[in-house]
């Protein structure tokens, strides 16, 4: 249960990391990472997965 | 940190350093106030500045007060949702992401109410707005008296830059960005509105440099890596002493140029273009010339009312006769062209368009050469004066 970004699309603006509720967000190099571990696809907490809506280009998926 | 440390060691120019990005200021806002604070505490003679596109702005504001934030630059390119629903696809606002005009409408009110409480907080606030043709070129007068009404102490039209190799959408669509003379006409349509802003180049937001002299490549992140970067304060301020010291001496010699031109009440204005290294002087040879800068006069004084590029890169062009007719075609305009050196080969091209090419003036101040110009511009048009003055 975990999104991940899509390295080739990201541009690295950290959209994601800034509303991601469980820290789950990392820059690894230049672009962000999801920790599968720490990922809970913000249930609990939002109705849809924080970092999906706030990702300007949209690179954002399930695992 | 250490890019600004480095600059501050190399560069007694620095007096402000922004956060614009990445994406927008506030969207990472812990990072932003974060580098604030760093930076305010170890360089605290330096402005800080922010830019935003104000969706977050109103949570923010106290914040940015605390941090003695010197100006807030909000980008609003629309006051109404119905033609902010053709700019803006979606808006990530309160955990949800919002699509077509109610996404334009929180945009909007978020900026708007964003803008007042600035205001009110006593910060400057600059609002930039990108003329988009087809879509807000004929809405941005709304824009600049709804900006001017809430406390905007300056306006900023910009021309979208649009390129499809820049993947936005509006570069993928084919849209193109406005020619320099529509941007001038809204431009001198708005003048009477806030202040309107014309020394903006569009630097990107990771820039470091002078106006016109992008100096990002020498501070890379690589490079800065291996820069030394002990601050050297007081070379700032000699520095500032010194810009004031020649900016009084500039505006003197503004003053005597007006001075001599008031006689002209009503000849119609001349368009005159000035190659500059800064400094407020012709002190640039034409070849060597980036932009221009724009002058607009007639009997009532000398007005900057711009700059035009030389070697925007989204006009293309190879080789240098190609980068002539770019000039050219940028010059668009314009009457007399102030260098203070110039080939025979561009000057010959510049008179077969029609444009007055002038290097008498290399090094005087810019509104001595204009005044002096256009002086001689009159004489030229005007029937000789009676040689006795009668009494009537």
């Amino acid at each position: 249960m975990a999104y991940k970004i899509n390295a080739a699309d990201c541009t690295g603006c950290g959209a994601c990391e800034a509303e991601c509720p469980s820290r789950a967000i990392r820059m690894k190099g230049d672009v962000y990472a999801i920790n599968p571990d720490k990922c809970t696809e913000c249930a609990g907490k939002f109705d849809s997965p924080q970092c999906v809506g706030a990702c300007p280009s949209d690179c954002i998926s399930k695992l | 940190m250490r890019k600004v440390a480095a600059v501050a060691a190399r560069m007694p120019q620095l007096s402000v350093v922004g956060i614009a990005g990445p994406g927008d200021a506030l969207a990472d806002w812990r990072h932003t106030f974060e580098t604030f604070e760093l930076i305010s505490r170890q360089f605290p003679d330096i402005k800080l500045c922010l830019s935003t596109n104000g969706l977050a702005l109103p949570d923010h504001v106290e914040r940015i007060k605390a941090l003695k934030v010197d100006h807030v630059t909000i980008t609003i390119n629309m006051v109404d949702p119905a033609v902010g629903e053709d700019i803006y696809a979606w808006v990530f606002y309160d955990h949800k992401r919002h699509t077509g005009r109610e996404a334009a409408r929180i945009l909007h009110e978020r900026q708007i109410e964003g803008l007042r409480l600035l205001v009110e907080a006593g910060i400057l606030v600059k609002v930039n707005s990108v003329m988009i043709p087809g879509i807000n070129d004929d809405h941005l007068g709304t824009v600049n008296e709804a900006v001017r009404s809430h406390g905007a102490f300056l306006h900023n039209v910009m021309p979208m830059i649009s390129d499809p190799a820049h993947g936005t959408r509006f570069g993928l669509e084919g849209r193109r960005g406005p020619t320099p003379a529509a941007l001038k006409q809204l431009q001198d349509q708005l003048g009477g509105g806030a202040r309107l802003m014309k020394h903006c180049r569009q630097c990107r937001a990771d820039a470091v440099g002078l106006l016109g002299q992008d100096l990002s490549q020498d501070f890379t992140m690589d490079r800065v890596a291996e820069m030394a970067t002990e601050d050297r304060p007081d070379e700032r301020r000699l520095y500032r002493e010194l810009v004031e010291r020649e900016r009084q001496d500039r505006d003197q010699a503004a003053r005597i140029a007006e001075r001599e031109i008031e006689v002209a009440v009503n000849a119609p204005p001349l368009l005159v273009a000035a190659c500059s290294r800064g400094g407020g002087r012709i002190n640039q040879h034409f070849g060597h010339a980036r932009e221009f800068q724009l002058y607009e006069v007639d009997g009532n004084g000398i007005r900057f009312v711009g700059h035009r590029r030389a070697d925007h890169y989204c006009q293309g062009g190879y080789g240098e006769e190609d980068k002539l007719e770019a000039v050219v075609k940028a010059l668009d305009g314009v009457s007399v062209l102030l260098a203070a050196r110039i080939g025979s080969c561009p000057s010959d091209r510049l008179k077969q368009a029609g444009i007055t090419v002038v290097t008498d003036h290399a090094h005087d101040y810019i509104e001595t050469a204009v005044a002096a110009v256009y002086r001689a511009h009159l004489a030229a048009a005007a029937p000789p004066a009676p040689a006795v003055a009668r009494a009537s």
